[in-house]
């Protein structure tokens, strides 16, 4: 049982959950990094290989690497992380040389964010105005022209927002991957919260799971409106403007 | 300069186009109008290849672009520009910004790019507003971005998708002011589609009427204004439903080049000895020019009628009898 008025208590409750936190962070930002570098192109990739989409789909090829890249997602989407975690032990293991601790943990929480993630920017990407892909077009511009200069600063701000959901889903999973040892605030919940009876560690870990949540959030909000232009910022006009209906 | 030559294109059951010809000189502005859906969006996406005719050819600067793939059509679309109604701007990037996009798919550096985006924004008038997001612009300035953009090429074609029919109609006088201004400066050719007729007596030298997918007339404006039953004629210059008046014979005349200036119904009135009454009138400058229309009442009926459409042929104004029979 846990004695909150042992002086012992407080330094090691400090070192655990601060060690918990920083493994949480540490998984959580290798993780959604890896999935931002993964998962951004393949959510471009789907959207553009679609029926009719930016990247020249009416081709043959076009429509096999849409069809596998959505089957590739779905399936990623479709399993429980647990048994995703489980089934992807001799993978970590081959790729990391162990599938214990904070480390190996990053693989999973990877997996299963990429997909997530691609449908987020494939979302994203769907909202970008297709009348644009034409005057990219009529500029002669490049697939990666297009893509670079008009269809990333177009939907930025809905991909930032997309990071905030990955990212919390990410932490979410963490505190899973504490159950194979993987380490982290889930970890600390399990051994001190459920094995200990230490409600206190219960509720320190979910007030900074929390708080960090709120973080990420409130972070990506304030970059997504700062990335987006389209709805004007009144401080930025001229304080006086000329009339114009068209304007609207 | 461009030479849309016997052109077919279907989507499906509905036939977009259907056998269209059409010829645009170098340094012309030709109007192509047309209800919505009378196939003049796609006529203009053949010239710079966004679509594609089933049939026929479209040939640009004697490049035939129907036949261009990959990077020889990027590079044929350098030389044709585009205006859009919607003016297509990428909210999240600036004015110079917007520029420079075009610039960078010419392949021009990255210092080339922000200095030309420069001159091209104040050739049109917008160098002040280089940093403002299209959303912080008006629609006639958003539209000079437009402009600038599709013209950062230096293309020998610009072609315009309805770019003032989001305007209100001062700004699109100016906006039309700028392009006949441009096209004068740099030698441009303009193919524009519209539906208003207001675009096409501001600024074209020529004019082609599209429906259903075919062309109906074309020509240069005053050859049209001086054809016979010319609907672009009439639709330029507008004098409404006939009237119905008992007793009298209703005429049409149209004017064009010299014959405005003379007191043609003047001499009708007197050497015919007819009460003429003037029921409405319309002139206009095109082309330099004055043209127009003008209704008359001609007391007396048929025959009075007839002779005052000889007496007008002869002094070479084309009457038409507008039956109110």
């Amino acid at each position: 049982m846990i004695d909150v008025t042992d002086p012992a208590f407080w330094p090691d409750f400090l070192e655990v959950l601060g060690k918990g936190t920083l493994e949480t962070l540490w998984m959580t930002s290798v993780a959604m990094l890896i999935t931002i570098v993964i998962g951004l192109p393949l959510g471009i990739l789907l959207v553009g290989t679609e029926e009719g989409g930016f990247l020249g789909a009416s081709t043959r090829r076009g429509r096999i690497l849409n069809q596998v890249l959505g089957f590739i997602v779905n399936l990623g989407r479709s399993v429980p992380f647990i048994v995703l975690m489980i089934a992807l032990i001799p993978f970590t293991r081959w790729l990391v040389g162990s599938f214990i601790g904070t480390g190996p943990a990053i693989v999973p929480l990877t997996v299963v964010a990429i997909p997530f993630f691609a449908r987020v920017v494939e979302i994203a990407v769907k909202e970008v105005d297709a009348g644009l892909f034409e005057t990219a077009d009529s500029l002669g511009a490049t697939r990666w022209q297009l893509v670079r200069r008009v269809v990333l600063p177009q939907a930025l701000p809905s991909i930032v927002l997309g990071v905030a959901t990955t990212a919390t889903s990410i932490i979410n999973f963490s505190a899973m991957v504490g159950v194979v040892g993987g380490g982290g605030l889930g970890n600390v919940a399990l051994t001190y919260g459920l094995h200990r009876y230490s409600w206190a560690h219960i509720i320190a870990v979910i007030v900074i799971l929390f708080v960090l949540v709120q973080l990420i959030q409130w972070g990506c909000n304030a970059l997504a409106r700062r990335l987006d232009r389209s709805r004007g910022r009144s401080r930025a006009l001229p304080a006086h403007r000329p009339p114009d209906p068209a304007a609207v | 300069m461009i030479t849309i030559d016997h052109v077919s294109r279907s989507y499906g059951d509905v036939r977009a186009l259907d056998d269209v010809s059409i010829q645009v000189g170098r340094g012309e502005i030709f109007g192509v109008v047309g209800q919505s859906g009378a196939g003049k969006s796609t006529l203009l996406r053949l010239v710079n290849a966004i679509e594609r005719p089933d049939s026929g050819s479209v040939v640009v600067d004697d490049v035939e672009l129907s036949a261009l793939q990959g990077r020889e059509l990027r590079a044929a679309r350098h030389r044709i520009g585009m205006v859009f109604q919607h003016f297509n701007l990428v909210g999240n990037r600036t004015a110079a910004q917007n520029v420079e996009f075009a610039l960078e798919a010419v392949g021009r550096t990255r210092g080339d790019r922000k200095r030309e985006a420069r001159d091209m924004l104040d050739l049109v008038g917008l160098a002040h507003r280089a940093d403002a997001y299209p959303s912080e612009l008006s629609g006639g300035q958003r539209q000079r971005v437009g402009i600038a953009r599709a013209l950062a090429s230096k293309p020998d074609v610009l072609l315009s998708d309805e770019a003032t029919s989001a305007l209100d109609p001062e700004t699109t006088r100016q906006i039309l002011a700028l392009v006949q201004r441009l096209s004068a400066d740099l030698g441009l050719t303009v193919l524009l589609i519209t539906h208003e007729m207001e675009v096409v007596k501001q600024i074209c030298d020529g004019a082609a009427l599209l429906e259903s997918g075919r062309v109906v007339e074309q020509g240069p404006l005053l050859d049209l204004v001086n054809t016979p039953g010319s609907r672009l004629a009439h639709d330029l210059f507008p004098l409404g439903e006939a009237p119905d008046l008992p007793g009298f014979g209703i005429l049409d005349l149209t004017f064009a080049g010299g014959e405005a200036e003379r007191p043609t119904i003047a001499l009708l009135a007197r050497d015919l000895g007819l009460d003429v009454s003037i029921l409405g009138a319309t002139i206009e400058t095109i082309g330099g020019q004055q043209a127009g229309r003008t209704r008359l009442a001609i007391p007396g009926g048929g025959e009075a009628t007839a002779q005052a459409v000889t007496f007008l042929a002869e002094r070479g104004v084309r009457a038409e009898a507008v039956s109110s029979r």
